[in-house]
């Protein structure tokens, strides 16, 4: 591994060198090629299955072959420092993704994606020391993976706490008012870090104040945040996490981390843009998060009354119908109700009923929540229809049921300009020819606006806990 | 405005690696049916465990002959982009695992 091979303006190279930047090669194109499989569901574990492999890869070739710029490798006793380290986080990431209920998938990903944070700004943190003051370039990036890394450790953090539902939404109007703040600091802090001309040593309270700051305003900045706007927040942290650990390679100059990191970044990005899209908000808008807490309670409606549905209406209702569409919801995650769910829909399948269900593309907490909800109940995902495509159907659909679902059947995102989701595609189950509502109680939903949708005249509700009232009909209609 | 130019040349590798990555991000995941949406975030979180590699070049050349606050926190370091990557991975093949069951009886 010693051996030098070649030389290149000047500087000898050994073979190992050569090994190592092309093992980095190998698993860039590993992560890439892996990336692209796992968007097609065919090839998806595969994928996943690649870039894992590139990732031990180049674990692997880092361990026995980097060498520093003296020209020192790793040594014995490093080597099992990092390989302890390694069995510790490898031990705690296998089980805790083992044992962990598919129903807590979106704090899970949240945990991993802080840990992900929290890495790369220690990583960014240590190596300031080491950093060519002279050399502004390699000064801002390992600042801003100081920066990046800590926010998204930070704002993962809470988002897995409101996930989890330890952290409540907090929101007030002054609270835009001190993220703006602390942004400020931020980058007044960076600002004089990089021109102050003081030695590293010098700096180190800039460089941990900044550190506090990058955390604070990482806790503020998810805070206000919540309900429908959560699978934009968190598919825009993990964004951040990919960024942060761009900017560590960056400081090694190491291509399979930059690429890796920018990768996942992108991905991240065109992710968040498209749950954007799907609520026809803008992300600053998100961010700035127009309707968090109180708010417009702007359309208190005269609406008529909610009209209720008997279970054995229901039941008979619906085993008489030819095409249902289930529209779920976060209340179906909250109700863990994905497996009565299953049996409902199988039950009616096997009285000839056509049972799909319609899919927004924010329903629930994060991106995708409600296809993996049901994928664990066995659902075949090719019953599970995309907004866009069974928009068309619902004039001919007999029975429209909503399970905990709100806002992503409102008709006023439609035909109300002033409603704060005017202009949100929706899944049309107002043109349905009958709906059912299972709801909790009369509340609004998360973001306190009254829907139409549950006064219409078409309209039937079945008050109660998703998980309940699903057996009951089950039961009903079983009992038919 | 010099240093600028000068830190581009000096890196002029990686920059092209950057500005090349982010399309190659957009159009690799631009087209991803809903259903993947959240095995594919899930996905590319483990991917950005790739800072792990930082840890491991951080901790590989840190002085071991005292208890510094650089090996500590290094070695945290390690530990979480392990996690990040192991728990990243794991979990994501467990959902695509639920994916795969899609004969009906």
């Amino acid at each position: 591994m010693e051996q030098i091979i070649g030389t290149i303006n000047g500087i000898d190279f050994t073979l190992g060198e050569t090994i190592l930047e092309l093992s980095y090669l190998i698993s860039a194109l590993l992560f890439v090629v892996g990336l692209k499989l796992l968007s097609h569901p065919e090839t998806a574990r595969r994928g996943n299955f690649y870039a894992g492999g590139g990732m031990v890869l180049a674990m692997i070739t880092t361990l026995l072959l980097h060498k520093d710029t003296g020209g020192n490798g790793i040594s014995l006793t490093n080597v099992w420092i990092i390989l302890s380290a390694i069995t510790m986080g490898s031990v705690m990431g296998w089980i805790v993704a083992r044992r962990v209920k598919m129903t807590a998938m979106p704090q899970l990903v949240s945990l991993f994606n802080a840990s992900g944070g929290a890495a790369s700004a220690l990583v960014a943190l240590l190596e300031f020391p080491n950093a060519d003051m002279n050399n502004l370039g390699s000064v801002l990036v390992t600042i801003l993976g100081l920066i990046i890394g800590s926010v998204a450790f930070s704002g993962s953090m809470i988002a897995y706490g409101k996930l989890d539902g330890k952290v409540k939404d907090i929101f007030s109007g002054i609270m835009t008012y001190i993220n703006l703040l602390l942004l400020v600091v931020v980058v007044v802090l960076s600002v004089y870090i990089m021109i102050s001309g003081q030695t590293p040593e010098q700096l180190n309270w800039v460089i941990y104040l900044l550190l506090g700051v990058s955390l604070l305003y990482g806790i503020m900045f998810v805070m206000p945040i919540g309900g429908a706007d959560m699978p934009v927040v968190i598919s825009l942290l993990n964004s951040f996490t990919g960024i942060a650990a761009a900017m560590a390679g960056f400081i090694y100059n190491n291509q399979a981390m930059i690429l890796g990191g920018i990768l996942v970044g992108a991905a991240g990005t065109i992710l968040t843009l498209l749950m954007c899209k799907a609520m026809n908000r803008s992300l600053l808008n998100v961010i700035i998060g127009s309707f968090g807490g109180g708010g417009t309670s702007a359309a208190n409606q005269e609406g008529g009354d909610m009209k209720e549905i008997s279970l054995s209406d229901a039941s008979i209702l619906l085993s008489y119908s030819k095409s249902v569409v289930i529209v779920p919801g976060y209340g179906l995650a909250v109700a863990q109700a994905q497996h009565v769910c299953h049996e409902l829909e199988e039950l009616l399948s096997g009285k000839g009923v056509n049972v799909r269900f319609a899919i927004h593309p924010v329903a629930g907490r994060m991106p995708g929540h409600m296809n993996v909800l049901l994928a664990e109940a066995d659902v075949p995902y090719n019953q599970l229809v995309e907004m866009e495509n069974i928009n068309p159907d619902m004039p001919n659909t007999d029975v429209v049921m909503v399970i905990g679902a709100n806002d992503v059947v409102n008709p006023a995102a439609l035909n109300d300009p002033s409603s704060p989701i005017a202009g949100m595609p929706i899944i049309n189950a107002h043109l349905a020819k009958n709906i059912i509502v299972m709801k909790r109680g009369r509340g609004k939903g998360y973001a306190g606006i009254e829907n139409e949708l549950f006064f219409g005249e078409k309209t039937r509700l079945l008050f109660g806990n998703a998980k309940d009232s699903l057996q009951n009909l089950v039961n009903e209609i079983k009992s038919l | 405005m010099e240093q600028i130019l000068v830190y581009f040349f000096t890196y002029k590798e990686a920059i092209f690696v950057i500005a090349l990555s982010i399309f190659l991000g957009i159009e690799v995941i631009s087209n991803v049916p809903s259903v993947l949406h959240t095995p594919l975030m899930s996905g590319a979180n483990a991917i950005s465990g790739v800072i792990i590699i930082g840890g491991i070049i951080l901790v590989g050349h840190a002085d071991t002959t005292t208890l510094s606050l650089e090996l500590i926190l290094g070695f945290f370091a390690v530990i979480f982009g392990t996690l990040n990557v192991v728990g990243g991975f794991v979990v994501t093949d467990r959902m695509l695992e639920m994916f795969k069951k899609k004969k009906r009886p």
